[in-house]
């Protein structure tokens, strides 16, 4: 059969989400950002709430989230992205409220923000973006950032005794009250793709349900701060993050 | 029943980061010789016939450039 | 005759947004202004006009989700004293960079640092030149009675839609805490969705619809001449709200031969001392400037040809007259006369300064 024959629009099986923009991703080859993008883009569209949801990016590389989802963004300071999906939830309850924060935004300058939104049970969803170094100001250590892991700030290697230790958030947020749904997925092959984006629409389900706080950890690769090709950054994700950061449900009610 | 299928690449956007390559169960798709204008090697279907529309690679393309089409023979 | 109810200057902040249809406060509690805060959660405002009230987990914190609320084209709204306004800086700065609209009451108290919890003016400064990084400006209106804490809820609403700017209530620990007589106002109801719509689709998130493109909320600009542009227009509205919003009151200025400048709590005690140079033959004048920015450029230098000279009364160790000074520019002395670290001076000892800086 000639592929000219299969590239016809009735038998097109995946595409582009019209939910994502044109504008090309200033992401980074590779990438996990953008798989991210895409997947919130199409629940979106699959759930039929453009008009009904809030994005609210943060500070570091995805701060251009607004650039690419085709919804109404609020860009938040430095960490801060869950007061303001508090105040926008607590006046819009009937909108869909996400941020979407880095491992520096959220687990270190924005750490009270995101312990107090998710120990208030926000109905929220919270994604979280943990690539274990920043990206957008050139591969520093992050809170977390691997031992022995060398960064821009580390760069004999993370020591405990200088730097301290890897700050597992997620599993603090999952002690809170006020959380429902915390999880800890990845995107580095098609089954990992669709178990976040299975976790990211409940989490967006969830907060409707008034059942408080859904937090989506996605372990990620940052191929420039890691300085390791895509491909082989996802290898190294898989050998060194998941024993550290195991992927899963933590809570789920 | 078999399954055919085919990709379509919007090539000005792909930047050849190649996780779809490895993703790719049927050794379909590769990086072309050629560039595109930011320099990228793009993907393209090196061996058409072996594809089978699984969508795996679109399903982990970071930059959404892949659609994927597929029909049962 | 409308209703006077006894009260707080604090408490008339509360009850002034409830009144005026404020969709939301986050705060957090400092003295000496908790009161507004205690004062809604009694008050439960979210049972009867809907308005949200919410015990932020710092000024951080509260000054952020000001800014979400903002984002959403409501009337939103936070309220502290002078630490809790420094680490609200941050946020101010962006909800300026961002042009949103948001009233922020700061009655102030003594500092730096953790300072005292007495009254002071010593935010001038930090209020009327900024106070966060960048350029830019808030719309800063300064109270001297109970009565005033309630008018401007409204009227700094009001200005912040108007030119989708912080605007800034500028208190201080004697207005706050003292109690006086204050009429009510008729009520506003709170904006509906339709209304916050046709008033505000063009820049909130309300959600997307078909018919209008996404709408962004934020203050980045990477190209050094998008930034600039965007810095041009700010400045512009600043022009355009110099030109429009200056608000000021005179006390016996008409035939003044000396002038005392004086906000908030201390212009009411400087009527006193206007009183006493009167008793003694001496022509002095009272002005009160209302809005600090603007700052009431045009009257003082108006006034100037007709006086000998001007005295800047304030609860700091002078910084409104620098201000007073560029007006003045050399034409005629500008004195200072001010208290610190919570002492507020009597009329008798400012008189005592005054007579002591004509002689």
């Amino acid at each position: 059969m000639d592929i000219k024959d299969i590239i016809k629009p009735e038998n097109k099986v995946y595409g582009k989400t019209p939910l994502l923009k044109d504008a090309i991703l200033h992401y980074c080859p590779g990438c996990s950002h953008g798989t991210v993008h895409k997947i919130i883009a199409e629940i979106i569209e699959e759930m039929g709430i453009q008009d009904r949801t809030i994005g609210i990016s943060p500070v570091g590389c995805s701060v251009f989230a607004y650039n690419y989802l085709d919804i109404d963004w609020q860009q938040a300071a430095h960490g801060r992205a869950p007061a303001l999906a508090t105040a926008t939830k607590r006046l819009m309850p009937d909108k869909y409220v996400f941020t979407y924060q880095g491992d520096g935004d959220l687990a270190s300058i924005g750490t009270a923000e995101i312990m107090h939104a998710c120990n208030r049970g926000e109905n929220i969803v919270v994604i979280f973006i943990n690539n274990a170094i920043y990206g957008m100001t050139g591969g520093q250590m992050a809170p977390t950032t691997l031992l022995g892991q060398v960064t821009a700030t580390t760069p004999y290697g993370r020591q405990a005794d200088l730097n301290g230790y890897p700050l597992k958030i997620t599993e603090l947020i999952a002690q809170l009250e006020g959380t429902c749904y915390v999880t800890r997925q990845s995107v580095q092959n098609p089954a990992a793709v669709r178990k976040t984006k299975k976790a990211i629409r409940k989490a967006f389900e969830n907060s409707m349900m008034k059942k408080g706080t859904s937090f989506v950890e996605v372990v990620s690769t940052c191929n420039s701060g890691w300085k390791i090709p895509p491909v082989q950054a996802n290898k190294w994700m898989e050998e060194n993050m998941f024993p550290f950061y195991p992927l899963g449900d933590m809570k789920d009610r | 029943m078999a399954l055919k299928g085919a990709i379509v690449v919007d090539t000005e956007r792909c930047k050849g980061c190649s996780v779809c390559i490895a993703n790719c169960p049927t050794g379909t798709i590769a990086l072309s010789k050629e560039v595109n204008s930011k320099g990228y090697n793009y993907l393209y279907m090196a061996n058409p016939d072996n594809c089978t529309g699984c969508t795996n690679c679109a399903t982990v393309c970071p930059d959404a450039v892949i659609t994927v089409y597929r029909v049962k023979l | 005759m409308a209703e006077k109810i006894l009260m707080k200057g604090n408490e008339a902040i509360a009850y002034a947004a409830i009144n005026c249809g404020c969709d939301g406060y986050f705060g957090y509690p400092i003295t000496p202004q908790s009161e507004v805060m205690e004062t809604l959660m009694k008050e439960k405002p979210w049972e009867t006009t809907g308005m949200v009230v919410l015990q932020a987990e710092s000024e951080t914190s509260s000054i952020n989700m000001v800014y979400g609320g903002a984002c959403c084209g409501k009337k939103v709204m936070t309220s502290s004293s002078s630490p809790g306004i420094s680490l609200m800086c941050e946020g101010i700065s962006y909800l300026a960079g961002a042009e949103l609209p948001c009233l922020v009451v700061n009655v102030m108290r003594g500092g730096p640092g953790l300072g005292t919890i007495q009254p002071s003016q010593g935010d001038y400064f930090q209020t009327t030149k900024g106070g966060g990084h960048g350029d830019y400006r808030n719309i800063v209106l300064a109270p001297a009675s109970a009565q005033d804490m309630y008018d401007f809820v409204d009227l700094g609403f009001e200005l912040a839609f108007k030119y989708r700017n912080p605007a800034i209530i500028l208190g201080d620990g004697v207005i706050g805490q003292m109690m006086e007589k204050v009429e009510l106002r008729p009520a506003k109801a709170r904006r509906t969705d339709e209304e916050i719509k046709k008033l505000c689709a063009s820049w909130a998130t309300i959600g997307k619809t078909a018919d209008r493109k996404a709408n962004t909320i934020t203050s980045l600009a990477l190209e050094a001449d998008v930034q600039e542009r965007f810095n041009i227009k700010l400045q512009k509205k600043y022009a355009e709200i110099e030109a429009n919003e200056v608000r000021y009151s005179t006390y016996k200025t008409e035939d003044a031969e000396h002038l005392i400048v004086a906000f908030g709590c201390m212009s009411r005690i400087c009527e006193n001392v206007v009183e006493l140079a009167r008793e003694q033959g001496i022509k002095l004048g009272l002005l009160r400037p209302i809005t600090l920015f603007p700052y009431p450029k045009a009257a003082i230098d108006a006034l100037v040809p007709q006086l000998k000279s001007i005295m800047s009364v304030e609860l700091n160790a002078g910084q409104m007259i620098e201000d007073i000074r560029l007006i003045s520019n050399g034409r005629v002395p500008v004195n200072f006369y001010g208290r610190q670290g919570g002492m507020v001076p009597s009329p008798e000892e400012i008189f005592e300064a005054f007579i002591k800086t004509i002689k």
